[in-house]
């Protein structure tokens, strides 16, 4: 490479380094325009110039431990389901979650199913949100509405549960049975009248085309018989079957007032839940700490890096300061990735970045080492780093290689601290090594063929 | 300036021996602390508006609730930890009505079925890891021969990785013991990073030693790994300082969830820089030396 281009590239670096930072944080860079296009605008000939452009602030993105939130994980009971139909009952369960959590107003919440044999789960993440126990016993609010039938020995079953009333011990055992009919055939649900003697509050049901037909089968089964309502898991109604029942129409006929059957018909509407589901594991991190533990590692990794550049600087002067503004060329490069991908950071993710700054210079130190024996040797500066760059290269690659394939390990766990650092982890190395190549060698090279190259001590 | 690195290999091996074995020590002794991650249970952190009750206190408090064994430990000014075992989110509340004055950071969780799972995904994760680093090794090392077989390159650098680990680990078991420190999936992580960084360090001295093998650099097997680590010492300082100098940040600056984590990476990058210059090429050497006593 010619002199000239070497020149012409380092510019390069610095003019897009310039840009990046200012993209990564813009602040500085919007206020100052902004004073400037005021100024602009007062003087006479030269306010009707454009303003000159603001860099739009796209935040990065924040995990739940930064920005404060919470990460529920249900366990669903699909004892009673139908082995085909796991799938569709778990979507179904989700689209009702979702429901459900969009009416918190968080931004960008997210539900996800994860399905393996024995295994049917419900991610809930909540973003940003104050009060996590409100949302929990929310989302828990939500009714599993289910019509159940009475057991054979339905009687027997009765007459025992007297007894054991009366002695005061013993186990009251639940004499109806579970029937296909759930929360799940629910078209709509509303708020009603009886219209016949008292006008009492009760709840109006109507079924789709599915639901109707077993609704139908289900009456027509159980003429003269009690088919009870269960709202999670308790007997809210148990009206006795006059007639089969076409049309897919019921009401809910329960001790209500007004207010709680306008909530449960709300809350019916906004899903009754296919499958009833269990809280197996909840994180929660309130703003408060998230705001903290950001601030917290954010000083940490500049004091790391102040460190980092200042043991360059007095270990390998001048090829130290040269590291020290490569490094802060990976940074800005680094940090733009994170935002344009964009890599949600997590405060494992910062970690694994911070590391990544420690783990970078290696590379340098590597290539000095080189270099300042190449220098002892007596060969030309030229010749120095050449070699210096040659030489050191399988040992960063190799150097970086394992690292990298552990994070890759590392990224198939899946657990959410793990992602975040095997992530930031993996860019901070693959850019690292482009940083050591392109950005390190090029600064070097400026150097080839000045006076600066034939003081000596700058160098070793 | 010659110093024979190879002169004191006895004592490094004494040393790294009493550390190692001070290690398992320690391990069958005291064991590890599982963290949450693996065991389930739940972490609650509060911070108190005005004063911080004292730990008795907080638990006289807490006594009526089942929350079975409970861990108490003050952070920063006015902030409280307490690990206990999973509890539902109603006993959540009725803790934090109980914890009068605290305001709630940081709530945390786990089932018990979610920690068995996480203790078993974390078991392959480990063993692919190490599986992984002996592919690389053998493959590093798969041309090197004379007089000492590429094979047993790959022995000795896998024997400093274990000291590394195991080093690491026994000190966390003092920890568990004296501190209640508890092995949670971050230190997990640390450690495997570890092995990912420290194998490095190793790597780099040996392909110095091929280097001068063939460049017929020394006189003898012994004087050409002393040279090797001769120009490999400073190099190998260096980098393990620069990153150790963010992991102290990240130590003390960093807050709670990435101390152990930083820790974890700080023990085990110590020993790693240690054990590759001072135990992976000197066992090389004196392997090679108790050969040929054998022959003769």
């Amino acid at each position: 490479m010619s002199k000239r281009k070497v020149y012409i590239t380092v510019a390069f670096i610095f003019i897009l380094a310039f840009f990046l930072a200012n993209f990564c944080y813009p602040q500085p860079w919007n206020q100052s325009v902004d004073w400037l296009n005021a100024r602009k605008n007062e003087i006479k000939y030269i306010e009707k110039l454009s303003n000159i452009p603001e860099i739009p602030d796209t935040p990065f993105k924040l995990g739940l431990d930064l920005q404060g939130g919470t990460h529920l994980i249900y366990e669903a009971d699909l004892s009673n389901v139908e082995k085909e139909n796991y799938s569709p009952s778990m979507q179904g369960l989700r689209d009702v979650i979702e429901r459900r959590v969009n009416l918190f107003g968080v931004r960008e919440p997210m539900v996800q199913t994860q399905e393996a044999p024995g295994r049917y789960r419900l991610i809930v993440e909540l973003a940003g949100i104050k009060d996590p126990a409100q949302a929990i016993e929310m989302i828990g609010q939500t009714p599993y509405l289910e019509f159940k039938e009475q057991k054979e020995n339905y009687q027997e079953i009765l007459e025992q549960n007297r007894k054991v009333v009366e002695a005061g011990e013993g186990s009251i055992e639940d004499p109806f049975a579970s029937t296909p009919l759930t929360g799940k055939y629910l078209k709509k649900a509303e708020l009603g009248f009886d219209q016949t003697t008292t006008y009492k509050a009760l709840v109006m049901l109507q079924f789709n085309d599915e639901g109707a037909e077993i609704f139908e089968e289900l009456t027509s089964k159980n003429v003269g018989k009690v088919l009870a309502i269960y709202i999670d898991g308790l007997p809210i109604s148990t009206p006795v079957v006059q007639e089969t029942i076409a049309g897919g129409r019921a009401q809910i006929t329960g001790s209500f007032t007004i207010d709680e059957a306008k909530s449960l018909a709300r809350n019916l509407n906004a899903g009754a839940l296919p499958v009833p589901i269990k809280l197996i594991s909840q994180q929660s991190v309130g703003p408060t700490l998230g705001s903290i533990s950001l601030e917290k590692s954010l000083k940490a990794g500049m004091i790391g890096f102040l460190a980092v550049i200042l043991f360059m600087i007095i270990f390998y002067r001048l090829p130290g300061i040269l590291a020290s503004l490569a490094l802060g060329a990976y940074i800005v490069l680094v940090l733009t990735i994170f935002k344009l991908i964009p890599v949600t950071l997590t405060l494992a993710g910062i970690g694994g970045f911070i590391l990544s700054i420690g783990m970078a210079i290696d590379a340098n130190v590597l290539i000095f080492s080189r270099m300042r024996e190449e220098l002892r040797e007596e060969k030309s500066f030229g010749q120095a780093v050449e070699e210096g760059f040659n030489r050191a290269w399988p040992s960063i690659r190799d150097g970086n290689l394992t690292t990298l394939l552990v994070a890759i390990i590392l990224f198939g766990f899946g657990t959410s601290f793990i992602k975040g650092f095997a992530t930031t982890l993996s860019f901070g190395i693959l850019i690292s090594m482009f940083s050591a190549i392109v950005i390190t060698k090029n600064f070097l090279k400026c150097f080839v063929n000045t006076k600066l190259e034939r003081i000596k001590w700058l160098w070793r | 300036m010659s110093v024979n690195f190879l002169k004191y290999s006895k004592i490094y091996f004494i040393f790294s021996g009493i550390l190692i074995i001070a290690a398992i020590a320690g391990l069958l002794v005291f064991g590890l602390k599982p963290g949450i991650d693996f065991t389930g249970g739940s972490i609650l952190e509060v911070e108190y508006q005005e004063d911080r009750p004292s730990n008795q206190e907080i638990k006289d408090n807490l006594t009526e609730l089942d929350l079975g064994e409970i861990y108490i430990q003050p952070t920063d000014e006015r902030g409280v930890i307490l690990r206990m075992k999973d509890i539902n989110e109603e006993t959540h509340q009725q803790v934090l009505e109980k914890l009068e004055g605290a305001e709630e950071l940081r709530f945390e969780s786990i089932g018990p079925v979610i920690g068995q799972e996480l203790k078993a995904k974390t078991k392959i994760v480990v063993v692919l890891s190490f599986l992984i680093i002996v592919l690389y090794i053998a493959f590093v090392f798969r041309r090197i021969s004379r007089p000492i077989a590429s094979w047993q390159y790959g022995i000795s650098s896998l024997l400093a990785l274990s000291h590394d680990v195991l080093i690491t680990v026994g000190i966390f078991s003092l920890l568990g013991k004296f501190y209640s420190v508890q092995i949670t999936i971050p230190v997990v992580v640390a450690l495997l990073t570890v092995l990912g960084y420290s194998i490095n360090n190793t790597v780099v001295v040996f392909d110095r030693i091929r280097e001068n093998l063939l460049k017929r650099i020394g006189e003898s097997y012994e004087e050409t790994v002393n040279i090797s680590l001769k120009q490999t010492l400073t190099r190998s300082f260096n980098t393990s300082l620069t990153t150790l100098f963010v992991l102290i940040a990240i130590f003390f600056l960093g807050g709670e969830t990435l101390k152990y984590f930083a820790l974890a990476l700080i023990l085990g990058i110590v020993a790693g820089t240690y054990s590759s210059l001072f135990l992976a090429s000197p066992v090389l050497v004196s392997w090679l030396r108790w050969r040929e006593r054998m022959k003769r």
